[in-house]
Parts: structure tokens; sequence; C-alpha cells
């Protein structure tokens, strides 16, 4: 019995043992013996580039013996580990998903490959098609240095069945664009009538491109910035005090609970399941909404305005979502032959055909506004005013004051990423409740001044 | 010496038995199932959600009751499992064994008759438990980026090594105490036959304490995040961080999420129950005779 | 080896086992340092792998504390000497991070102790099904961190269709954004719900391990229930909680997974604790020196208070060493 055991046991032990060999040679022990021509791709996960992963199948169907590899993570987590990787010269990532914001800065500093020989190379990619703006964001000394997955301004989302309800009337003069007090006073209608639980969703989120992208729009129209032209940090400044106020009171007033945590993906859920009547935010956000799989019952109810405004006309961000190839990539050719099949108009089509016209990446080419007739179709109510708020945006004078840096929704300097997610931070402390809003700007005050006592001393 | 021990276990054993025998309806026993089912609700909900359809998942009132689908199970594996679950296996298994390796000769040394300095041994062991991991994580971010070994599994299998390896040597240190001082001697002083003697007595004497010691590093080893999210990217990816994946993506993804938590959650929570015994003998630190 | 085979009693095999201890340790310093060093050899391996995987990152972050260095500018790394401690002096977020560390661990800890004891005793009493409960008990603990963070935010927690908040509504209470209101708070239960079963395993063995006569003679005697408990169970226990607090803490200041999860930190830092702060700093902020200085601060106070409970848990287990 005792011998049994014995060799039992000892056939348990010889038995992992094996097994753990075995998983030897399948698990991930390195990127050693990857033959394979194999692209390593880092995405952020919003429902775009979700679809891309999705699709990506195709891509490899056309060009066998290249595999994918993908890694996808929320916007902060995938930014911070494309930063640092990027930053140190890593090589883990051939593709990374990056921003206007991070372009101009690391093709500076030589951290990314240009890519204006790889376009010329690819016959039809025609990268004159990139919508202006876009294409000037990334650009650095004349080579663009990513190229643009899918572009976005802001404007307001609203339920045009709950306006009526609460009786609100939008005026319909051409080039209309609304005032923020009247905003205001719309969504505490929609409150004070019981029409919905929230008049207004708005980011809260900390982050400097969760919460601060919108609030850094209403900071700018409000004649706010975040430093004068001699980097003297302007945060507790009475405009930008005006602006942030206005924003945390709106929430408090007439927004949605646990603004602290809501970012973009949860104020899609409020507005697409009618728990909201308004929404400020990406244009980009149409892919989710207008789309009749994930919500049919909202098809047509939707209404589109530029965004809202106080002193500066045109307050609209830029934002793009970018794909680059970083210096020390494994594969850059086959980086190249994926980024250019994601970016291409045939991929805009690809997306049209297999999931569905509303879900087509929006705002990079303008193409996809003038040569989809069936994306035309279903974009009547929100397509063209996404072209043209991309087109009106200001980045290299997004403030009323000048300023010494450019970037609409964020101050394209390096320091901006902690900055600004510690202001954030700040920010959405005060939207829970926790410390006044002229003690977080204090705070933030302080450490802008820090920053901008690195670029007084250049 | 080992029939004392044995007699002595034996003794409250039939205490304990008798007592586990007994079905008593007791009022605190109701008490007990309800602290103990409320404990596990979290739990149970995890793994009832997983079966939900999205729209199910996330609503109010919750749903207690629904039609269960295996759409979430089917989505989690779909989207490429194998390679993180792998991973987790590979880095959870040799780095446990690494610990054995290292720990038991270590735990066995410091066990014997206090060498000078034994304190300072075991005390050294501890104190790199204690330090914050955080402190660390910086320059080994850049010295394994500049190793080239970022996102290889090698990278967290030492890691995990060095993190469950003090508490494994003071564990298995205690169940080393337990042998009876004679035998150790023995051992230590029949230089040529060291090894059978440790082999042959002293090894079967400490296996349940050996194997409760692996046990404890395979749950913090499977679970652990922290290096896996900061050190991995796509090729050496562990469960916990392919789990993670699965938050971001648009609208609402409560039910993906718990059906990859769930399988995330599901091996190391079965080793447990099933080695219960084993787990209580391990953190007790062999102070059940 | 004076060692007589028929001895039964364990006490007096211990008592002779002492004896080949002292007497050994008496022959200690004649041994031969050959004879030292393999004593000591065995041990070797492990200590070296520990020293070059943990001390040798550490020197390096005492390095990286005194450069000025953010990874997204570069050619701004430079010593500074020790600015970068005279900030982390000067930062307020600093300090109240580290009073949330220092909260969370002692109540964390705390708490599950307490509730640890509480359950130990329920299930020290015979029941229906006392495996079962058992065994439903210990689940917090084997379930990975970052899942279970995940499921009270999601499932329990969230404002609008969280299970907390529909509890709530049945009896007619409005809606709490838990989260965002008591962060830390809400960080705090889920750690206590994910320790408490570790601290009642251990107490459990304890009270198992406690010979029953002891408290029949008291009961004898005339003594009550809580005194009973008081002198005779307590003071056994003792060693297991004493056991289970310094495991905890151990374990506890590394709190990571949940913070990341639940609250990231927020709302500002109301649930951060050091080492997401730091975390924060270096791979978000990508201030390197700042982050090495905030590490090697927070090693240093770790390493006082460590000190004082290693010594604790040691005089508390060779104490039984001894006795035993």
């Amino acid at each position: 019995m005792k011998v049994l055991k014995k060799t039992l046991h000892r056939l348990t032990v010889c038995a992992a043992a094996a097994g753990l060999v075995l998983t030897a040679g399948c698990a991930g022990a390195g990127s050693l013996g990857s033959s394979a021509n194999e692209v390593t791709i880092a995405l952020v996960s919003n429902a775009q580039m979700t679809d891309a992963q999705k699709l990506s199948s195709e891509f490899e169907k056309a060009n066998p013996g290249t595999k994918l590899k993908f890694i996808s993570l929320s916007e902060n987590q995938a930014r911070a580990k494309i930063t640092m990787s990027t930053a140190m010269g890593g090589s883990e990532f051939d593709v990374v998903m990056i921003s206007n914001f991070e372009t101009p800065q690391w093709a500076k500093t030589g951290w990314l490959l240009p890519l204006d020989d790889y376009m010329k190379n690819t016959p039809g990619y025609d990268e004159n098609d990139f919508i202006p703006s876009l294409r000037d964001s990334l650009s650095y000394e004349g080579n663009m240095y990513s190229v643009p997955f899918y572009g976005e301004s802001s404007f307001l989302m609203y339920r045009k069945d709950m306006f009526e309800k609460a009786g609100i009337k939008v005026p319909q003069t051409p080039n209309y664009q609304p005032q923020w007090t009247e905003v205001a006073d719309w969504a505490k209608t929609i409150k004070s009538k019981g029409v919905s639980d929230a008049g207004i969703c708005l980011r809260g989120k900390p982050g400097w491109g969760e919460v601060l992208a919108p609030l850094d729009t209403v900071i700018n129209t409000f004649g706010g910035r975040w430093f004068d032209e001699n980097w003297n940090a302007q945060l507790n400044s009475p405009e930008v005090s005006k602006a942030v106020n206005f924003y945390v009171n709106l929430i408090n007033e007439a927004g949605e609970i646990g603004a602290s945590s809501t970012g973009f993906q949860e104020c899609a859920n409020l507005f697409g399941q009618g728990q909201t009547a308004m929404w400020y935010d990406a244009t980009s956000a149409v892919s989710v909404l207008e789309d009749p799989k994930t919500y049919p019952e909202l098809q047509g109810k939707i209404g589109y305005l530029p965004a809202p405004i106080a002193e500066k006309p045109n307050s609209g961000w830029l934002y793009t979502w970018s794909l680059g190839i970083p210096k020390h990539a494994k594969n850059p050719d086959g980086a190249w032959k994926f980024i250019s099949w994601m970016t291409s108009k045939d991929y805009m089509k690809l997306v049209g055909e297999k999931l569905g016209w509303a879900r087509v990446p929006p705002g990079s080419r303008t193409s996809t506004y003038t040569e989809l007739p069936e994306y035309e179709a279903i974009s009547k109510s929100y397509g063209p005013l996404t072209l043209e708020s991309i087109k009106n945006t200001t980045p290299n004078k997004p403030t009323v004051q000048p300023v010494p840096y450019t970037g609409v929704q964020f101050v394209g300097i390096p320091e901006f990423q902690d900055l600004g997610t510690r202001v954030s931070q700040q920010i959405s402390a005060a939207m829970a409740g926790q410390k006044s809003v002229d003690d977080a700007l204090k705070q933030s005050q302080e450490y802008a001044e820090v920053v901008g006592r690195s670029y007084q001393e250049k | 010496m080992t029939t004392t021990a044995e007699k002595s276990t034996e003794a409250t054993a039939p205490a304990v038995a008798s007592k586990k025998k007994s079905r008593k309806f007791s009022p605190w026993g109701l008490v007990a199932w309800l602290v103990g089912l409320g404990f596990f609700f979290p739990v149970f909900w995890m793994v009832l959600t997983a079966f939900k359809s999205e729209g199910d998942a996330a609503t109010n009132p919750p749903k207690l009751f629904f039609t269960p689908t295996l759409d979430q199970f089917k989505a989690v594996f779909e989207q490429g499992i194998g390679p993180a679950m792998l991973n987790s296996i590979f880095a959870t298994g040799i780095s446990t064994i690494l610990v054995l390796l290292l720990g038991v000769p270590a735990a066995f040394a410091l066990s014997l008759r206090p060498v000078r300095k034994t304190q300072d041994g075991l005390f050294f062991f501890m104190s790199t438990k204690m330090l914050p991991i955080v402190a660390a994580i910086l320059p080994l971010y850049v010295i394994v980026s500049n190793i080239g070994m970022l996102d290889n599994i090698w990278s967290l299998v030492i890691l995990y090594t060095s993190m469950n390896l003090p508490i494994a040597v003071w564990m298995m240190r205690s169940f080393f105490l337990e042998v009876p001082g004679e035998l150790l001697e023995a051992a230590s002083l029949d230089g040529a036959s060291l090894m059978r003697s440790v082999r042959e007595v002293i090894l079967p004497l400490v296996s349940p304490g050996i194997a409760a010691t692996a046990l404890i590093c395979v749950i913090f080893a499977w679970n652990e995040f922290f290096f896996a999210v900061n050190l991995t990217a796509v090729n050496a990816q562990t469960m916990p961080v392919y789990l993670v994946g699965f938050i971001a993506g648009e609208g609402q993804y409560w039910a993906v999420l718990s059906a990859a938590a769930t399988i995330t959650a599901l091996p190391v929570i079965l080793c447990g129950w099933f080695a219960q015994n084993k787990l209580v003998r391990g953190l007790s630190f062999g102070a059940i005779k | 080896m004076t060692v007589t085979a028929d001895t039964d009693a364990a006490a007096s095999e211990e008592a002779v086992a002492e004896r080949v201890r002292k007497i050994r340790e008496a022959q200690d310093v004649g041994v031969s340092r050959a004879e030292g060093w393999r004593r000591r050899l065995p041990l070797l391996p492990a200590l070296i792998f520990m020293i070059v995987v943990t001390q040798i990152p550490f020197l390096f972050t005492l390095y990286y504390s005194t450069l000025s260095w953010n990874l997204v500018r570069p050619g701004s790394r430079k010593f500074v000497g020790l600015n970068n401690y005279i900030a982390v002096a000067k930062d307020s977020q600093f300090w109240r991070v580290g009073l949330n560390t220092v909260v969370l661990i002692v109540v964390v800890v705390l708490v599950s102790a307490f509730l640890g004891l509480l359950i130990a005793l329920l299930l020290d009493r015979a029941f229906l099904g006392r495996g079962v409960v058992r065994t439903l008990l210990i689940t917090p603990f084997l379930i990975t961190p970052v899942a279970a963070a995940l499921v009270w935010k999601t499932t329990l927690l969230d404002a609008s269709n969280g299970i907390f908040n529909w509890v709530l509504s049945l009896v007619g209470a409005g809606p709490v954004d838990w989260i965002g209101k008591f962060p830390l708070t809400m960080v705090m239960v889920v750690l206590i719900w994910q320790w408490t079963p570790f601290m009642m395993l251990l107490i459990l063995a304890g009270l198992q391990s406690m010979p029953r006569d002891i408290l029949e003679a008291g009961r004898v005697d005339g003594a009550g229930a809580f005194q009973l408990f008081r002198e005779l169970t307590l003071a056994h226990l003792r060693r297991f909680i004493e056991l289970g607090v310094v495991l905890g803490a151990i374990y506890l200041v590394n709190t990571f997974d949940a913070i990341y999860m639940m609250t990231q930190g927020g709302p500002g830092i109301a649930s951060a604790n050091l080492p997401f702060y730091i975390y924060q700093r270096a791979f978000l902020g990508f201030d390197m020196g700042q982050a090495a200085a905030m590490g090697v601060v927070v090693v240093i106070f770790t390493m006082i208070i460590a000190s004082f409970a290693l010594r604790l848990i040691f005089k508390s287990f060779t104490g039984k060493e001894e006795a035993a």
C-alpha cells in the first residue's frame, strides 16, 4: 500500500514536471523563435480599434505568413505602456497607437520612424486625402510621423424626443453654436421636468485625456489658458476659475451621479440607455450611438450641435488616434503593411460592409465623407457637422489670449501627461465633493508653476 | 520519536473527528451558514453574471433569473486565451519549483542548531519580503528593458521566485523544526550519506509541509498582477493581465468580464478547495501538531 | 548522544533534543571553519538569489533618486543630489497618501483579524455542513485580487446597476456613489473581505490546537465563560493573531491591484496608497527621480516598522520552541 502510494505520488510529480516542460515550449518564452513574420500592435481599446481587431483576419488572409499580435488596453493604461516602451527605446511593439499629442514631440526626439517614404511607396494610399488639420498635427518639419486612424472634434449630442417633451426649442439658424449658459439651462429644465435622470453627461474621470478634454475646451472658450506667453501658470486666474466652477456646478446640478468615475465609455452607456438627455463629447461617439445593432431604439432620435461656446467660437477640440512605428521596432516593414491596411480607403469600405456603415472610423479622410454613398446616407445628421468641426479647429491658436503652446484640449509639452493627470485628479476630487473647486485649482496651480518654471529657465 | 508525534495527532484527531461527525443543528450553525454564504456571495454573483448576456448583466434591478448563455465564455476563449493560460501555468509552476529547490536547503540549514547569524539570515529573508516592491519596479523595468527581457516570461519566473522565497523559507523552516533534533543532527553529521538520509528520512516527514508551502506559492504567483502588467506586453501576458483586457471596449462588458474573471480565478480556487487542509497546515506554520 | 528509545512523553524527548542542541552550540566555538561553511552552504543559493534580485534593484533606486530625470524629456537627466528628497518632503500629497497607506493597513488588518476571530469561534463548534461553510469562507482569499476588485466595482458597487444600491432601494434609500464618495473605504472593504478568511484559518488552527481539558477544568472551577475566553483562549490564540497581523501587514503594504482596478487612486488622491502613487509618478508621470526618491523614503519607513514587527514574531515563535 505504502509502495503504491509512493509510486502514485512519484508519477504525479513526474507528470506535472513533464507538463511544465511542454508548456515551456508553447509559453511565451520571450520572443525567441518568432520565425513567422510577426507584427505586434499596441492599441487603445475604443470601439473602432476593437473593430479593427475583429477584422484583422482579413489582413492576415491578404498577407499570408504575417501574424498579428494585439494588445489592447484602456486609454490611460495604453498610453503609459506605449510611452514607457517608446521612451526607453524598447522593441516590444512594432505598431503603436498614439495621437497628435505625442507625435510632434516624439518626432522631435527621434523616437518614431518618418513615414513619408513608406506612404509614397504604397500605391493608392493617397495621403493627401487626410483632413489637412489632422495631417498638420501629425507632422514635424514637413514629414508625417504617424497616420490618423480616426479623427475627432467635439460636439453636443442631444435626444430630440426628450427636448420635445421638455418643451425646448433649438434655434435653426445656420452655423448656430449654442452658448454654454443656454446648454446649462436646457439641462436644468430637463432635470426639473423629470424627463431624464440627468440633463447632460460630462466627463469627470481623472486623466488628461478624459475629463480634461472637454474641460479644456470650456476653459478655452471662457477665455482661460494654462500658461501665459511667459510660461506663468494661469490655473487660478478668474477666467479658468469661472470655467471650472461652471463645469463642476453644471454636473452637480443637472449632470450624472458618480461624475468622478465617468469617462467616455460611461457617458456613452448612459446616453445609449436613455439615462441622460445631452452629451458633450467626441464626434467619434457616433460610431457607437448610431450603430443600429447596438442601440436600435436611438436611430433618428439624436440631434447634433456644434461645441458650445462662450467667448471664443469654434471651440471643438482636435484629436486623432494615429498609428506610428517606434524607432527600434523589430519589424518596421510589416508594421507599415498593417498600418497602411488599417488606415486605407479600402478599410473604410471593409468596416462598412462587414460591421455596418455607422462604424466606419470617422474624421480621418475627406473621402469618407465624399466618396462613400452608403456612409453619406446614414450620416446625414452628423457627417457634415463632424467634418466642419474638425476643419474649423484652431490648435495653433486655441485660446482667446496668446499662449506659448499648441493644442486645444491639451498643452503640447511632454510634462503635460503628468501635469494634466495631476490637475485632472484635483478636479475630479472637487467633483466628488472632496474639496472645493478653488482648492483644487490652487493645488493645480502649484503643479503648473513647477512645470512653467522649467520652461522659463530654458 | 516519530511515533510520539503521530500518536499525539491521532489523539486529537478522534476528538476533532467526533466533532465533525456530530450533526447538531444549532442556531450558531445557522449564523455560520449565513456568514459563509455572505462571504461567498460576490463569487457566486461573478459566476452567475458570466452566464448572462450583456443586456441582462447590467440591469436595475439585478436579475437572478434569466436565460443562461455560454456566449461570454466563448468570447473569452476566442480572444486568444491560450498563450495567457500557458504563461500563467509556466510562470507559476516553474517559480514554485525554483522556490522549493532554493528554499528547502535554505530552510534546512536555518533549522539546524543555530549557526552564528542564523537569526540574521532569517531576518534578512523576511525583510526582503517587507520591502515595498514598488520601490524596485522602476530600476527593474529599466534593467529588464535594457537586457531585452521585457515581455519575456522568464522575467516573471525570476521575480515570482524572489517574491515567494522568503515566506516559503520561513514556512518550511518551521516544518523542519518539527523534525526531532537528533534526526537533523544525524543527517548533517553523516557526511557521506547526507543526501540519502535527507531524502529517505527527513523529506517524507516534512513533505506535507512542503506541499503546503507549494500551495501558498502557487496561490500568490498565479494571482500576481503588478509585475505582470508592467513587465509584459503581448508574449508573456498572464491570466490576470489578460483578464484586464476585457474591461475596455465599448458599452457593456460586465458579463464577458465576469466570464474572464471566473476562468482566471477558477484554477486556484479549485486547488485551494481540494487542498484545504494543507492550506490550513501551511498557514499555521506547523503550529498544529 | 544519550537518547533512550523507549521514552514516550514528548516533553522529555524535546528536553533531550534541547540538551543536544545546547551541547552542540557550546561546541560551536571549536567547530572548524570548513564545517561552518558546510552548514551554511545549503543556505547560499537562496541567499545569493535574493540578494541579486532584490538588493541590486534597490541600489539602482538609490542612484536614480539622486537624479532629476523625466523619461519623456530626453537630455533632462542630471545629478541633483538630495533635491528629490526635499521635493518629496514638501509634497503634501505624498504625506496624505502615506497616511492613507497606514490607515489602510491598520484598519484592514485589525478588522479582518477581529472578524476572523469571530468567524473562527463560530466554526469551532460542530454543526451541519461545517466543512462546506469553511470551503465557502476561504474562497475570497483564493480569488485573484484583480478579478475580485473588478467584480466588486462593477456588479456590486456600481452607482446605477450595482447590487448594493439595489438593496438600498428596497428600503427606500437613495443611490449612493460608493466608489466616488467612499473610495478608500470601499477598497478597504474589498481587502477585508479577502483577508478575513486568512485570519480565520489561522485562528481556527489555533483554536483547534488548544487543549480542551484546561477549559473544562476552568469551567468546573466555576470561571465564567467570558473569563475563560479572555484568560485561556485568547492567551493561547495570541500567537496566531500576532502572526496573522504581521503577515497580513506585510502583504498589505504592497496593495496595488484593488486600487488600480477600482479607483485608480481617485478621486484626486483620496484612495491612493504609496505603491499606487509611486507607480503613477513613474509610469504615468515618467518622473523617475521623484518616484525613486519616494520609493527610498517608503523603504526606510517600512524597515523601521518592520524591525519592530519581526522582533515581535520571532520572540513569540522562538519562545514557543523553547517552551514546547
